[in-house]
């Protein structure tokens, strides 16, 4: 186990009987959240960080499970002694939200009135409920403010929400790989990815696990198309290239010929279709093109942004064409015109997306030294 | 400090916000806000330079003047400060008009090259000066737009700028007589407060 992990962690889970009514208008009578925590809340509570986890992530962050050889947490990279969100210095809370597949109450969650799984009938859910519900757990876990709300990609939306809703709760909101509203050509992305799966037969109208089956195949489509664009294609050039997997092009040769993307997006496909449910990704695909942080304020960020009080570092990445730097530079031309504190790095990185999740020496660089100052701020 | 920096403080009003085009590592920043409690953000492109901003508790945004500040607000800050940037610039006088438009007012320094080392050096050897100032050969610098102070000053006119204040740093980094009577000759940076 390196030095820079949390180590052994063991998540955690909580039953909420506080309905809570949900922003399309339906109550959630009661439902459970799942989380982990690494290092120590300090004397005054001053400490705390909230992690919130993008489109296909959970509670597990950092570290890794006793008798689990799998891979460490989803940002294992930057959680830990040591590294920008610091375990030594910071009680870092990261939750699977509800409407996840991965213990929180979701579509796969038994219904109570009915007793049966929810599957498609679970309420629509927009990020304000993941935010009210993300305050609960706060209430629960005795912290009064957040020291940061972080999150990359629809994580980053959370945070952005957080910031509006509570201002007074929220000292810093690091907002990474995010926008303040989805692009068309991104919607059209999540909609291919939801024909994918609800035109698998297996389907069933959502109902597929009263069928005893899952809709493994669109799932698994869903995901290569979502990968794609989580990549860049420079990134991908340099990672695969042409290179086989299997087969030769030699002529005169008729064996199988597989490139190694090929087989790397099937990979991929297969091992997210094993372990995520179809209703949760068409759940949190649609909040993901619902949200558009300054709607209810008349359309205009700056409107929207002069409701916070706290100070926002903002990232993005060079080669991310699903969240751009422009969506990125939106968001800080809102904060700046709304004279609010903000910081803004645009990482030069090959990874597309993704490079959120990917060590990178000045991301790392620069999102410790903002992180070093709310440690500063806290002790 | 460098000379030039030291110069700026007296003429931002405490409390002002305050915009740094090219802030480097926030060093002016930072005295302003100790000494004027100002309002500070900078704007700077290296890497380097924006994770030391960030260190020192400053808000610096990444971004390259060279390509527009559209995004800024008319008259959004009280002053808006550019110091040694002006001469790595593509269009110098467009980011000037830029600044004049976000800033109620603004200060550019940038080193004089007529100060009489430069013609010296230029004048008996024929070459490009090359000085600890302006360590660069001509053809690999980020320094593409020298100018002097007469030719400042035209800029000005032309573009129906306002000199509110101006002061010249000598050789030995201070303010002095000769500079005071003869800048363009015994200035190695210049100092100017515009508006318009």
């Amino acid at each position: 186990m390196s030095e820079q992990s949390v180590g052994i962690v063991t998540p955690q889970q909580h039953h909420f009987d506080q309905p809570i009514t949900l922003a399309c208008g339906r109550v959630l009578a009661e439902y459970d959240l799942v989380y982990e925590t690494y290092g120590e809340l300090n004397s005054d509570g001053s400490n705390a960080i909230l992690i919130c986890h993008a489109l296909s992530g959970h509670h597990h962050a950092a570290g890794r499970y006793e008798n689990d050889n799998g891979k460490p947490g989803w940002w294992d990279h930057y959680i830990g002694p040591g590294k920008p969100i610091d375990s030594k210095h910071f009680y870092i809370v990261s939750l699977n939200n509800i409407g996840g597949c991965h213990g929180s109450t979701g579509p796969t969650s038994i219904n109570p009135e009915t007793g049966k799984a929810w599957q498609q009938d679970f309420p629509t859910l927009r990020c304000r409920d993941w935010v009210n519900t993300q305050r609960e757990l706060m209430k629960l876990l005795g912290i009064g403010h957040w020291a940061a709300v972080i999150g990359g990609s629809l994580g980053g939306m959370q945070a952005m929400r957080w910031a509006l809703e509570y201002p007074d709760e929220v000292r810093h909101c690091v907002v990474i790989a995010s926008a303040m509203k989805l692009s068309a050509q991104n919607i059209a992305f999540n909609e291919v990815a939801r024909q994918a799966i609800t035109s698998d037969p297996h389907f069933h109208d959502g109902y597929y696990i009263d069928h005893g089956v899952i809709p493994k195949q669109g799932l698994r489509l869903a995901r290569m198309v979502g990968h794609i664009t989580y990549l860049s294609e420079d990134g991908m050039g340099e990672k695969f290239g042409r290179a086989l997997k299997t087969g030769n092009f030699t002529l005169g040769n008729d064996e199988e010929i597989e490139f190694q993307i090929e087989s790397y997006l099937r990979h991929q496909g297969d091992v997210f279709s094993a372990s995520f449910d179809a209703n949760t990704y068409i759940l949190m695909t649609k909040a993901l093109d619902f949200f558009d942080l300054a709607r209810e304020y008349n359309d205009d960020p700056v409107q929207a942004f002069s409701h916070a009080k706290c100070s926002f570092f903002v990232v993005s990445f060079t080669s991310d064409w699903r969240f751009a730097p422009q969506r990125s530079r939106e968001i800080v031309d809102a904060l700046i015109a709304a004279k609010k504190p903000v910081s803004y790095a645009e990482i030069e990185a090959n990874f597309g997306h993704d490079a959120f999740l990917i060590p990178n020496e000045r991301y790392q660089n620069v999102f410790s030294a903002y992180m070093q100052r709310i440690i500063e701020e806290c002790s | 400090m460098r000379f030039d920096l030291q110069l700026i403080p007296q003429w931002i009003q405490a409390g002002a916000h305050v915009l740094d085009l090219g802030c480097g590592n926030g060093a002016l920043l930072k005295k302003l806000i100790t000494d004027k409690q100002v309002v500070g953000l900078g704007l700077e492109i290296d890497p380097d330079q924006i994770t030391a901003c960030i260190a020192s508790g400053l808000n610096v945004v990444e971004q390259d003047l060279n390509e527009g500040l559209s995004n800024f607000q008319d008259q959004s800050f009280d002053v808006v400060v550019m110091a040694h940037a002006l001469q790595t610039l593509s269009s110098p006088h467009l980011v000037i008009d830029e600044m004049l438009r976000i800033g109620k007012e603004c200060i550019v320094t940038f080193p004089n090259f007529a100060h009489w080392s430069c013609r010296f050096y230029l004048g008996q050897q024929g070459k490009m000066p090359v000085s600890k100032f302006m360590p660069y050969s001509w053809y690999d610098t980020p320094n593409i737009h020298f100018c002097t102070v007469k030719d400042f000053e035209t800029l000005c006119t032309e573009r129906d700028i306002r000199i509110l204040d101006k002061a010249v740093v000598g050789h030995d980094s201070s303010e002095s007589t000769l500079g005071r009577l003869m800048p363009n000759l015994f200035g190695v940076t210049a100092v100017y407060h515009i508006s318009r």
